[in-house]
């Protein structure tokens, strides 16, 4: 299959996180896959007017693109006229993308920016960003929400900021297999391969978590939910069971989730490092848990601390270790 | 803008292998660039974002201003709320923050060589030259076989910001009182065997020699006589070597020369000094960076201008897509008066690495100069990350708070892998008031300023040889990526 892909109103650290894929040489995967890369701004050799010509091709049909993947959210402003980015100074990307959208089979929004709008979109959102087809989580951006690719799914959504590796090349991989169907994407269109699961599945602070004993600052080993905004219970991904970069993730390093693959993670409403709560009780609640239960539960286990939970989760190191338990010699 | 009269315009864009957007209109003038003009197209506007928003919520938005330089914002950002607040950072801090950047920075070095730069040499135009079969099959984009050697290498050594960083890009970990990952003794061990397999993987392909011996290197005699000691086209002969060939065989040592100040913040603190020196660097002479002195002039940007060039400090940002006489979102950064040149060369100009200081002065600042430096820059900076790892003590702490004051300001200065990145924040009723940012392509790709005077890389390019019509010359390219553009941090 031939893959395009164009970069937007992003950062480039799709990609790059992408090139940090670990489970072989990645340009050899995508050849052993049968992904040929028709263009990829940071990777391919052609620049300048073979690259405007390959658009045009692609853009008027002439060319097929199995694959358009989108990077960055797409700038409408000023006033419609995607002026904010002039592809090489030429036509807007809004324009190209918009184009090639119609003609690709598959459209894969890669980042939360190209999905939802995403840190462009944050504050006043000033080049009017969007992503492909939702406007954070109100379906629509460029596209709009009726927009099926010739291949007939809606744009896949490889949400996250940025993706991990694994769920760019995963998805490109099961399209060329024929095995991402619309079954088999959430109803924010990401791929339920990764989105299915939750942050908080295999958090290492998951003692912590069970006793509601926090970190007060960064460093400390305590749950990063409590205090110090994370988002873990409600976050969709699997960044604690498919680790970052190694044996990383965002709370395995020290920091809170802060829901990046979510639409609108940009404007949380509260400053991304502290945790928003009513009478001490924290505001956003994990998945599915019934309130009532949520804050009858905190309180039961935070009257169970154990004390070696508690001092350990106001600490930047082991304090106290497990007691190991003394049995009779048989 | 129109050519003047006997001269041809070029269009020249977009430009692919940059992080980001890049086009370049040239003045073609009896076959040679009488004026080039640089624009970045692509504007987002982090600066307006930012207006309003609670301090710490900096260290979330800013180093998605950038996918490849994410760590150095993050560190910027983080030494601007430390200033503001009058935060020291306690050494463990210090030394964790100082790892990180410099893994970013070391990535994006082997990233610029392998995947930016060298793909240029397979150019067709090419083909004719004797080293041509041997250069392409090794550095052709995506199908040359140093990538598949690189990427899993460069994908190993990430494996150090997992632990360090939790993950790559885009981390939190990185905080004005130190950083949020407190490492155990056998974390620490594993870091010393991802720097280990770093430090093979350069050894054995890109020098072909230990690290210490290319240092030991001090000037173009020593340099040549090392080169020669593998015949080329040899298995060993690493990547350096077929480098320096090609230096050598299309003299680009000469091409695109610098004609801008040096200008280097200075880089990774120790517990004395720096590893590397702040300061500038023209014409032999070592001068002291003040960066009070620093002014950016928006005369030819497309945003509003005050009546003259702000300190960033007291800076603005406000887009005008229409603005008479303006071709570029990118603002031009001065320091006073000074044109100023920002990278691994400034770097190692300014801290007095022999081997750089004499290939400057003996073979020129050009295309050559600044590949060489970040080259010489992974043997210099990864016995200091091995020395970095030895210097932890456990017990101590990591990361210490403190909150700003309601209204105050701070700057917060770093070396990214592209040169000197600057922060000017403030704060008012608790929020961000202002947040200015200056990117080391902000300097490199700048536009004209008032008094018209072209920035860094429309100067490298002047006099380059190019026709006015038909292919572009690979040479423009070797000029314009030799920078290691970062587009996306030029204009934020």
């Amino acid at each position: 299959m031939k893959l395009l892909w164009l970069q937007s109103g992003g950062c480039g650290g799709c990609t790059l996180s992408w090139l940090g894929y670990a489970q072989g040489p990645l340009f050899d995967v995508l050849a052993a896959e049968g992904i040929e890369l028709l263009w990829h701004p940071s990777l391919s050799a052609d620049g300048l007017t073979a690259v405007l010509d390959l658009l045009e091709e692609c853009a008027s049909g002439r060319k097929a693109v199995d694959l358009l993947c989108v990077e960055g959210a797409v700038l409408r402003g000023p006033n419609g006229s995607g002026a904010f980015h002039r592809f090489g100074g030429g036509q807007a990307m809004l324009d190209w993308v918009l184009r090639i959208a119609l003609q690709a089979r598959h459209v894969v929004a890669i980042g939360s920016c190209a999905a939802f709008g995403g840190i462009p979109a944050a504050g006043i959102n000033p080049t009017d960003a969007a992503g492909l087809q939702h406007d954070g989580v109100v379906g629509g951006g460029i596209l709009g929400p009726y927009f099926r690719a010739v291949g007939g799914l809606p744009v896949i959504n490889v949400a996250g900021c940025p993706p991990h590796p694994d769920w760019i090349t995963e998805t490109l991989a099961l399209l060329v297999r024929g095995r991402l169907t619309a079954d088999d994407l959430d109803e924010f269109g990401r791929p339920r391969f990764f989105a299915d699961r939750l942050v908080h599945h295999g958090c290492p602070r998951n003692e912590y978590y069970e006793f509601k004993a926090g970190a007060q600052k960064p460093g400390d080993q305590g749950c990063l939910m409590e205090n110090l905004g994370c988002k873990g219970t409600q976050a969709h991904a699997d960044c604690n069971l498919r680790l970052w970069n190694g044996e990383g993730s965002c709370l395995r390093g020290g920091f809170p989730c802060i829901r990046c693959t979510d639409p609108d993670f940009e404007e949380p409403g509260h400053p991304f490092d502290m945790t928003p709560k009513i009478a001490g009780i924290p505001l956003g609640l994990p998945a599915d848990m019934p309130k009532a239960w949520f804050v009858a539960l905190a309180a039961l286990s935070k009257s169970a601390t154990p004390q070696r939970v508690r001092e350990n989760a106001t600490a930047d190191h082991l304090v106290r270790a497990p007691t190991v338990k003394r049995t009779m010699p048989k | 803008m129109t050519a003047p009269a006997g001269s041809v315009r070029r269009i020249v864009g977009p430009f692919n292998r940059v992080e980001g957007d890049l086009e370049v209109s040239l003045d073609i003038t009896a076959g040679r660039v009488a004026a080039a003009y640089v624009n970045s197209p692509l504007y987002r506007g982090f600066e307006q974002i930012l207006e309003g928003k609670a301090p710490g919520d900096v260290l979330t938005l800013v180093p998605r201003i950038c996918g490849i330089c994410s760590v150095a914002q993050s560190a910027a950002a983080a030494q601007a709320l430390a200033d503001a607040a009058g935060l020291l950072r306690p050494a463990n801090g210090r030394l964790a923050a100082n790892l990180t950047l410099a893994a970013e920075n070391l990535a994006d070095h082997l990233t610029h060589f392998y995947l930016f730069f060298m793909p240029d040499f397979a150019a067709a135009e090419y083909a004719s030259h004797p080293w041509y079969p041997n250069i392409a099959e090794r550095f052709a984009a995506v199908r040359g076989t140093a990538a598949r050697e690189m990427l899993p290498a460069r994908s190993r050594f990430m494996a150090a910001m997992g632990l360090l960083a939790g993950k790559w890009p885009h981390t939190l970990a990185v905080q004005p009182g130190g950083t949020t990952r407190p490492l155990t003794g056998s974390e620490l061990f594993r870091l010393q065997r991802i720097v280990r397999d770093f430090r093979l993987f350069l050894e054995t392909h890109l020098f072909a020699a230990p690290l210490e011996a290319i240092l030991a290197l001090d000037d173009p005699a020593a340099l040549a006589h090392w080169q020669a000691a593998v015949p080329a086209g040899a298995t060993a002969e690493g990547d350096l070597r077929r480098f320096l060939r090609l230096a050598d065989a299309l003299d680009l040592w000469s091409l695109g020369p610098s004609q801008a100040r040096f200008l280097s913040c200075g880089a990774y603190d120790e517990a004395a000094g720096r590893l590397f020196a702040a300061g500038t660097w023209q014409d032999g002479q070592r001068d002291d960076f003040d960066p009070a002195q620093v002014r950016e002039d928006l005369t030819h940007a497309r945003y509003a201008a005050a009546a003259q060039a702000q300190e960033p400090g007291q800076g603005s940002t406000v887009p005008l897509v229409d603005k008479p006489g303006a071709y570029s979102w990118c603002k031009a950064p001065r320091l006073g008066d000074a044109v100023c040149e920002t990278g691994a060369l400034a770097r190692q100009l300014v801290d007095g690495q022999p081997l750089i200081r004499a290939v400057v002065a003996q073979r020129g600042a050009g295309v050559a100069a600044r590949v060489l430096a970040r080259l010489v820059e992974f043997c210099r900076v990864v016995p200091a990350m091995e020395r970095w790892l030895d210097g932890f003590d456990l017990g101590a702490p990591w990361c210490v708070t403190q909150r700003p004051a309601e209204a105050c300001s701070g700057v917060g200065l770093v070396e990214a892998a592209r040169g000197t990145l600057g922060h000017w924040l403030t704060l008012r009723r608790g929020s961000i008031h202002r947040y200015q940012i200056v990117a080391p392509t902000t300097w490199n790709f700048s536009p004209r300023d008032a008094a018209g005077r072209p920035g860094a890389l429309e100067q490298a390019l002047a006099g380059l040889p190019v026709p006015a019509q038909g292919t572009l010359p690979a040479a423009v390219h070797h000029v314009v990526r030799s920078f290691d553009p970062c587009m996306v941090c030029t204009v934020h």
